[in-house]
């Protein structure tokens, strides 16, 4: 988001962020509620449609800013981050929303992923993760689990697969959020991001109807969620299962343990309160196994630093500080000489 | 070459008209630095001149060796200068590896001046000499000044107790004293830049500037058997004006700056460190105040991409780079076209394929250029044909961009961007504006059609962000008026027609093709385009003073051809085409003319010699 000059807040409604084009995504495709809920979260926001711009690359989810009534910009495979790299350092009053997914983002983009989160624009960027190709029919991804079976792996994936939080926080980025398509949290996940200033990394698990078909059912499905999930929020202790169960610290291993809360006293059992900006438990919570742990969603960190737009821009303004932009002395800079005309009048 | 001969006066008696003297040595031994400095003393002494930078790829590469020698040609005279000359008339050999690298490019009879001091048996098998040359008469053909230019710049900076290592270091300056005096230079300016460059560390500006002084002396005073004297070249008649010398990369970063200013916009500039294109970078870094914004990308699909969102944000953005890195923008130059925003892509192109010869000079990517793109993707391409040349082509890019909505490239290349000439530095009052206008309300009553066409078939510039205009854009094919999704195939049809007449109306903007010297029509015209310029042109003349009907036409814009270019070529009986590649502008003037020109190529590096033009001329016309 941007808060260097306020944006007065806009009123808007659902209706306004849609556009007149016919939403191209297979019936049933979790697109179709990421949709909903940043479009249910936008008018939340105050966002002005005028002065934002989603940006995409290539793929399903990079279909998306043709359906929201903004500035859209539907790039070229995995560069998304950096067009909304220029798009910032051009206007950053403009609020830029990328959208990519985990072929786009992490495979063929995971350059430009790295070092938007090194640099820090001030951004959100929603990765929608399938764990599969879809657009193109199929092929495993590299979120892809390990013996995936596909088009191009018929005998199963051997290659193991990454993790975009992981990968994230390892490139240097100070928000990190996890969300799945249909939750209701979502649209609060979305909020922290635009709250948060500087890039805002959202994993965004989402089902691919077509070509990987309920992937995320395990921890995403209605029952049972409450023990395999865990919603993690600022200055809260991590409880799940109802207030059943915990994360807390084994101190020996240095490495989180799930343990039983009894009663409700949670303090007993060790569970540690969710401060989003332990960037040590950030690197616990992104690597959490899900099986052994439940997943871990919501604000995984979140500690801002200072923006590259404004680093960039600010040390501009400075330098250009007392300087005259004159052309006409530019070119004459230097070590110059005089040709007299024939008479031997300077000229 | 910028000056353009006005009232040629009678030259001193004596004296030529023009001299090459060519300073050689190791690649730390500051053979640039000390070219870089004569060739200023030679335009504040008002001579005309042109140079030629030739070094290794490598930053240090191995000491005394054949493939480390860094060389620095300049040709300078009283006449009009176009080339960094033939053959050097002079070489200054600071060890054996460049003596043996740089002499048979000797004029017979030039002048090697040698240190003796480097000569030591190491450094002569390092060059692959197994007696030093200096004394087993192979240089019979040339004049030899051998001494030790080691042992006298030690002698010259003792009083500053530098180490060893560090007093060698002022050989250049001491070897440059000595060339100040052979060509009549005055050292103050000189001598004040030492004194700038060194105001951290005044025992080096002293140490240096006494190694100057005592070269200076010992051209004056020492016996040199008669073999130099001191040569005093007239001041080139030039028309009257203010000037200064101008590098082809240089020129890029001014010309980009007054072409931004001229379409009133600020300028983003993406790029990625590359030979020889980074210089460019290297200049607007330091011009933030002209409104640029600079852009060190993580690789150069970035750069070009960061560049287009800000043009899609309303600045100009422009992108930079040599062949490997034009090629890995190749699909976002594809998406400029699709998404029809301006954009300009400075290639400073270097020997190919791959990444080929870094540090130097090729003409091979004008097929990438015209053609390097999937699907039919027309890019406008421009050529600058010199330094001071390329300042134009710049400002002629930004033009085209921002009037038709559409990525242009601008090709230099290696020798363009590192050579150096005198340039009648440009009042801007002359420039020609051409300020852009960005659409502010809906263009068809209630309804917004981003891809409603103007007359010269160029959209609207909507910059994101502007009150209500909001809109989609992408890479997928846009449906005409509306820029939906649209892969109906008569849309299709439809847009790729719309987009090659835009780039082919280009041509109605642009001057009509002039001979650049001889006549229109005749026995041949020697087509050329880019750094050829130089030899091309001397060679014409030369040859037209033997009474040759031969004719230089150079053709600025390359994509597209100048709309008399056709009919122009047609009045020819032969078209000969030099360039520095295999002959691709032969191919596309073959194609788009049917004329039947014929390639003159070379590609060793190297640029053209004038006689080896002039010989092909004599070919082509006997």
């Amino acid at each position: 988001m941007n808060d260097m000059t306020p944006i007065a807040k806009v009123q808007t409604t659902l209706k306004d962020w849609e556009t007149d084009q016919e939403v191209r995504w297979c019936p049933g495709c979790g697109d179709y509620a990421i949709l909903k809920a940043v479009q249910r979260t936008l008018p939340e926001l105050g966002a002005d449609p005028s002065k934002t711009v989603f940006v995409s690359g290539i793929g399903c989810s990079s279909r998306f800013p043709y359906y929201v009534e903004s500035y859209g910009f539907h790039t070229i495979h995995g560069r998304a981050p950096a067009f909304a790299t220029g798009i910032k350092l051009a206007n950053p009053e403009l609020d830029v929303w990328l959208v990519t997914g985990d072929g786009d983002g992490m495979s063929i983009g995971g350059n430009h992923t790295m070092h938007v989160l090194r640099r820090n624009l001030n951004c959100q960027i929603m990765l929608f993760n399938n764990e599969i190709y879809g657009l193109t029919k199929g092929q495993y991804s590299p979120t892809s689990r390990q013996g995936t079976n596909s088009p191009t792996t018929p005998l199963g994936s051997v290659d193991r697969p990454a993790s975009p939080c992981a990968f994230a926080l390892g490139a240097g980025a100070r928000f990190i959020a996890r969300g799945f398509d249909v939750s209701k949290e979502l649209p609060s996940v979305l909020k922290a991001a635009y709250a948060h200033r500087g890039a805002a990394f959202i994993e965004i698990f989402q089902n691919c109807i077509v070509y990987n078909k309920d992937r995320f059912e395990e921890f995403a499905a209605p029952k049972g969620a409450e023990d395999r999930q865990l919603w993690l929020k600022a200055g809260e202790p991590m409880l799940f299962g109802k207030g059943t169960k915990g994360i807390a610290l084994d101190v020996e291993a240095l490495t989180l343990k799930v343990v039983d809360v009894a009663d409700g006293d949670w303090q007993a059992a060790g569970v540690i309160v969710h401060d989003v900006t332990n960037r040590s438990i950030a690197h616990m919570l992104v690597e959490m196994p899900f099986g052994p742990f439940p997943m871990a969603l919501g604000v995984l960190y979140d500690d801002p630093r200072p923006t590259f737009e404004d680093a960039v821009l600010g040390q501009d303004a400075k330098s250009r500080e007392g300087k005259v932009a004159d052309l006409g002395k530019l070119l004459a800079k230097g070590q110059t000489w005089t040709v007299d005309d024939h008479e031997g009048h300077p000229a | 070459m910028a000056t353009q001969l006005a009232d040629p006066k009678v030259q001193s008696t004596n004296a030529p008209e023009s001299v090459v003297v060519r300073f050689a040595g190791d690649s730390g031994d500051g053979m640039q630095l000390t070219g870089g400095q004569f060739t200023l003393s030679t335009a504040l002494s008002g001579n005309d001149l042109a140079t030629f930078p030739d070094f290794p790829a490598e930053i240090r590469a191995p000491q005394g060796t054949l493939f480390g020698v860094s060389a620095f040609q300049i040709n300078f005279g009283s006449t009009e200068i176009d080339t960094a000359g033939d053959a050097p008339d002079v070489l200054v050999a600071m060890n054996p590896a460049a003596l043996k690298t740089n002499v048979q490019a000797l004029k017979p009879g030039g002048l090697i001046i040698a240190d003796t001091g480097e000569f030591s048996k190491r450094n002569l098998e390092k060059a692959k000499y197994d007696v030093s040359p200096l004394e087993d008469g192979s240089l019979a053909r040339w004049q030899l000044l051998a001494f030790d230019i080691s042992a006298l710049t030690l002698e010259s900076v003792k009083p500053f107790g530098l180490g060893n290592k560090e007093a060698l270091r002022c050989k250049n300056m001491w070897t440059l004293g000595l060339a100040l005096w052979m060509f009549d230079r005055d050292r103050a300016p000189l001598i004040d830049w030492l004194k700038g460059k060194f105001a951290k560390n005044p025992v080096l500006a002293d140490a240096n500037i006494a190694a100057l002084n005592a070269g200076h002396a010992y051209g004056e005073t020492a016996e040199l058997g008669g073999q130099i004297k001191k040569v005093h070249l007239d001041p080139v008649a030039s028309p009257p004006g203010l000037y200064r010398t101008v590098t082809g990369a240089d020129a890029v970063a001014l010309g980009l700056v007054a072409g931004a200013q001229l379409a009133d916009l600020p300028m983003f500039f993406g790029g990625y460190p590359i030979t020889p294109a980074s210089s460019i970078l290297h200049s607007l870094v330091r011009l933030k105040e002209f409104g640029v914004t600079t852009f060190q990308a993580e690789d150069e699909i970035a750069a070009i991409c960061a560049s287009i969102g800000a043009s899609y944000a309303g600045q100009l953005g422009v992108t930079s780079s040599s062949g490997p890195g034009i090629a890995l923008k190749g699909e976002a130059m594809g998406l400029a076209v699709m998404t029809e925003l301006p954009l300009v892509i400075v290639n400073s192109q270097r020997g190919g394929p791959s990444t080929g010869l870094p540090t130097k000079t090729e003409q091979s990517d004008l097929y990438q250029a015209v053609y390097g793109r999937n699907g039919d993707a027309p890019i406008p391409v421009v050529a600058a044909r010199s330094p001071s040349d390329a300042f134009d082509c710049a400002i002629e890019a930004c033009r085209i961009a921002v009037q038709y909505m559409t990525p242009v490239i601008l090709l230099t290349d290696g020798y363009i961007a590192n050579a150096a000439e005198p340039w009648k530095v440009p009042d801007p009052a002359t420039f020609t504006p051409f300020p852009v206008s960005f659409l502010q309300e809906k263009n068809a009553g209630d309804t917004l059609l981003p891809y409603k066409r103007d007359e010269k078939g160029a959209r609207p510039w909507i910059k994101a962000g502007t009150p209500g205009l909001m809109h989609r854009i992408g890479g997928i094919e846009k449906a005409v008026d509306t820029g939906h999704l649209d892969y109906s195939s008569e849309n299709h049809q439809a847009q790729t027609d719309a987009r090659k007449a835009k780039i082919d109306g280009i041509a109605k903007s642009i001057p009509a093709q002039e001979v650049t010297l001889g006549t229109a029509g005749g026995k041949l015209a020697v087509v050329g385009w880019g750094s050829t310029y130089g030899p091309i042109h001397q060679a014409v003349r030369r040859a037209r003073a033997k009474g040759q009907d031969a004719s230089h036409i150079h053709v600025r814009h390359i994509w597209p051809l100048p709309e008399n270019l056709g009919e122009l070529l047609k009045g020819y009986d032969r078209v000969l085409v030099p360039e520095m590649n295999t002959g691709q502008f032969k191919t596309v003037l073959r194609d788009q003319y049917l004329v039947d020109a014929k390639p003159l190529t070379k590609t060793s590096g190297q640029p053209f010699t004038i006689a080896e033009i002039e010989a092909a001329i004599e070919g082509a016309l006997s």
